[in-house]
């Protein structure tokens, strides 16, 4: 028998099975974590608990049809993904869509970032053990829902985009309280601040904890906050414009660090540029047709294209192919940002606490809608 | 007889079921501040105002399944909450919540027993009370507990280093371990101990919120982490025991931090006479008041700060808290010496 210094005792890591049900993991995540004392030693992400197969089913349905299976995604930015879609379908049919449907699309498109990052903010907030917040951005968060049940009758799958234009024009009186709504988010935002941003025991929690650099950021193929939290400048708002953002003045916010807090005050710039974008979309908002000169059959030539937007998680692409012969996609493909996002995990968690893999998988923001479709 | 034994007896009955009373609608008001915090109403259909939502949850935990997981160590598992409540609820022996007042013709003390090392009676007894969360959490059987008992032993042992020191400190200023005399001590002194002590204060204070297992150094339950830590397995009343002791401790720190600090029964400026018009109040009102000040402070804390990781937490204690303290008690001693 031969005897190891410094290794008095046997020691064996503790596995821990972390979800699917559990408070932290934002839903259905399962997170297999192999600890030494309470230090992550490697982990397993686990997901599928919530597949419907969405892609597959989108394969069987016709192209207008295929709006409302998108809105299950993400279901915490229904609108975003519903946007995506469309205009995939736009550009695989080079379908003009009028300038007023391109405004009205991109202040729904940033409302639901701020609802998107509301929600973000407050189990993020709640994950790292400060209540009270998430109850604050809650009460914003449903500010923006009773705005979209009156643009759409729905507040969660809001099925709000047609292939060419909108469903709907917007309510008379609506872009007065959208307005409205702007002028009380900014004051929010600082209140936000006020109880976080320089809060010791938050500062603490947060800098330094997972720490990803540029080049690994990109490796990994992040995208949205956790990549712009790493100092890189994507955004596809800008890089590539999409609906009108063409003909807005924003800024995008990066980090330096790459770490948890440089990505949570990644994201509450964005709230700051969000409610930029929304008041220069509805003040310059123009008159016109809400649909464009869309064939009454949906029936796209032979092609296939990858069209990407911005959502609030990152980049959302749909890679769509068409026969040409049938009402439905040949073959229907999502890039979905939460997916991606996640396969950062398992480096992020590696060498911190347990507290800390709950603040982490909050810090990457993921929804599981979307990451099993 | 009646002396010795009736008044006594009395005042333990007293002391216990109104600790027990206070507990419960400690808990109803922690969820109407923290829900007045965050905008919301918090309990409102059990009586008006939800007054009696104590009662709701009292006779839903008591009617709720009590499981012992197969796997656990009953007999430990048992006797773990008891472990957590009884030292709880012990401490208020010692705790004085008025002077020797005269009732119905006969002087009565507002205390049950004035123990001449009655500080020290509060700390060892308090120190029990860990034993039934380490010993709860080990014996579910099961891994999230586990973690909570682990993080909960090494919480305790460093904060009750640094609380202990800071007790010595004060000690040392009133010149006794009896909770009596040192609010009379505080009254000689025409002074309230926080004056006195303000370091102190401050070291005794953030030491009681990680004693009672309080946020921001809630590591043991930490619901978001461990899903309920400790408690995880429990259920009914003998999760109930876990969630009164805990409150129940809060009050314990709570009297003793008013004890100590705040001139325990007496009213502000006591010897003053142009304010003597506050000596409408009674004695016990004053002490109740000051406890009550505390106990808000607990509540407003727990809904403003992030919970602190445990690694911090014990460098805090260890690094911070335990330096400090140790230099308090150096201070106090030579100012002691050269005035």
């Amino acid at each position: 028998m031969t005897t190891h210094t410094g290794q008095m005792f046997d020691t064996e890591e503790l596995v821990i099975n972390m979800g699917p049900q559990h408070p932290s993991t934002h839903g259905v995540l399962r997170v297999v974590l192999r600890l030494d004392g309470e230090r992550v030693v490697s982990s397993d992400v686990v997901i599928g608990y919530l597949h419907r197969g969405i892609e597959k089913l989108s394969e069987n349905r016709n192209w207008t049809q295929i709006i409302l299976l998108t809105d299950r995604m993400d279901y915490v930015a229904a609108a975003t993904n519903n946007v995506g879609y469309c205009e995939t379908v736009e550009k695989l049919m080079q379908l003009e869509v009028p300038r007023r449907a391109r405004y009205i699309r991109t202040a729904i498109c940033e409302l639901q970032r701020i609802a998107s990052h509301c929600l973000w903010l407050g189990t993020h907030a709640m994950d790292i053990g400060a209540m009270t917040v998430f109850l604050y951005a809650f009460r914003e968060r449903e500010l923006i829902l009773d705005l979209f049940e009156e643009y759409c009758g729905a507040r969660l799958t809001y099925n709000s985009m047609r292939i060419g234009g909108l469903p709907l024009d917007i309510p008379v009186g609506w872009d007065k309280k959208v307005l409205e709504f702007c002028n009380i988010m900014s004051e929010k935002v600082d209140e936000y601040e006020e109880l976080l941003t320089h809060n010791r025991i938050w500062l603490e929690r947060t800098r330094g904890v997972g720490v990803i650099s540029a080049e690994q950021a990109i490796a990994i193929g992040l995208s949205g906050p956790p990549l712009r939290g790493s100092g890189v400048a994507r955004d596809v708002r800008k890089d590539e414009p999409y609906a009108a953002y063409d003909e807005m003045k924003f800024e995008v916010p990066i980090g330096t660090n790459g770490d948890t807090y440089d990505r949570y005050l990644v994201r509450l710039e964005e709230f700051r540029q969000s409610i930029k974008i929304i008041r220069q979309s509805i003040e310059g908002l123009p008159e016109g047709p809400i649909v464009g000169k869309v064939p009454r059959l949906i029936k796209p030539a032979v092609g296939e294209t990858y069209h990407a937007i911005e959502s609030p998680k990152g980049e959302l692409g749909y890679f769509i192919v068409s026969d040409g012969k049938s009402t439905n996609p040949y073959r229907f493909r999502v890039r979905p940002p939460s997916f991606c996002n996640l396969q950062a995990l398992p480096q992020l968690i590696k060498g911190h606490m347990v507290a800390d893999v709950v603040a982490l998988i909050g810090s990457i923001d993921v929804v599981l809608g979307e990451v099993d479709r | 007889m009646i002396d010795t034994y009736l008044i006594p007896l009395l005042k333990i009955l007293f002391v216990l079921n109104a600790t027990l009373v206070g507990v419960t609608y400690m808990v109803l008001l922690e969820r109407k501040v923290i829900a007045w915090v965050q905008v919301r109403l918090g309990p409102m259909r059990v009586g008006p105002y939800g007054v009696l939502q104590p009662i709701a949850d009292a006779v839903k935990l008591i009617l709720k399944e009590d499981i012992t997981p197969t796997r656990a160590d009953k007999w430990v598992f048992t006797a773990a909450p008891i472990i957590v409540m009884v030292p709880a609820l012990i401490t208020f022996a010692v705790i004085p919540f008025g002077p020797v007042v005269n009732l119905f013709g006969r002087q009565v003390p507002l205390y049950i027993t004035d123990v001449n090392v009655g500080l020290l009676y509060i700390v060892s007894v308090a120190s029990i009370g860990v034993y039934g969360i380490i010993l709860g959490g080990w014996a579910s059987n099961s891994k999230f507990p586990l973690l909570a008992s682990l993080r909960a032993s090494a919480q305790l042992i460093s904060y009750e280093v640094a609380v202990t020191m800071t007790l010595v400190s004060m000690i040392m200023t009133a010149g006794t371990l009896s909770m009596v005399k040192i609010v009379e001590s505080q009254y000689n002194a025409h002074l309230w101990f926080i004056f006195v002590q303000p370091v102190a204060f401050v070291l005794f204070f953030i030491g009681g919120l990680a004693e009672t297992n309080r946020a921001p150094f809630d590591m043991a339950e930490a619901e978001q982490e461990l899903t309920g830590g400790f408690h995880t397995e429990y259920s009914g009343m003998r999760f109930a025991l876990f969630f009164l002791a805990e409150y129940a401790n809060m009050i314990v720190v709570s009297s003793v931090a008013t004890t100590l600090f705040l001139g325990g029964w007496l009213r502000p400026f006591p010897n003053i006479a142009a304010l003597s018009f506050l000596g409408i109040i009674p004695s016990w009102m004053w002490f109740l008041l000051k406890t009550f000040v505390f106990l808000y402070i607990f509540l407003w804390v727990r809904a403003t700060l992030p919970r602190y990781r445990y690694d911090q937490l014990m460098r805090l204690g260890w690094k911070v808290l335990i330096p400090v303290a140790i230099a308090n008690v150096v201070v106090t001693g030579i100012v002691m010496v050269l005035f």
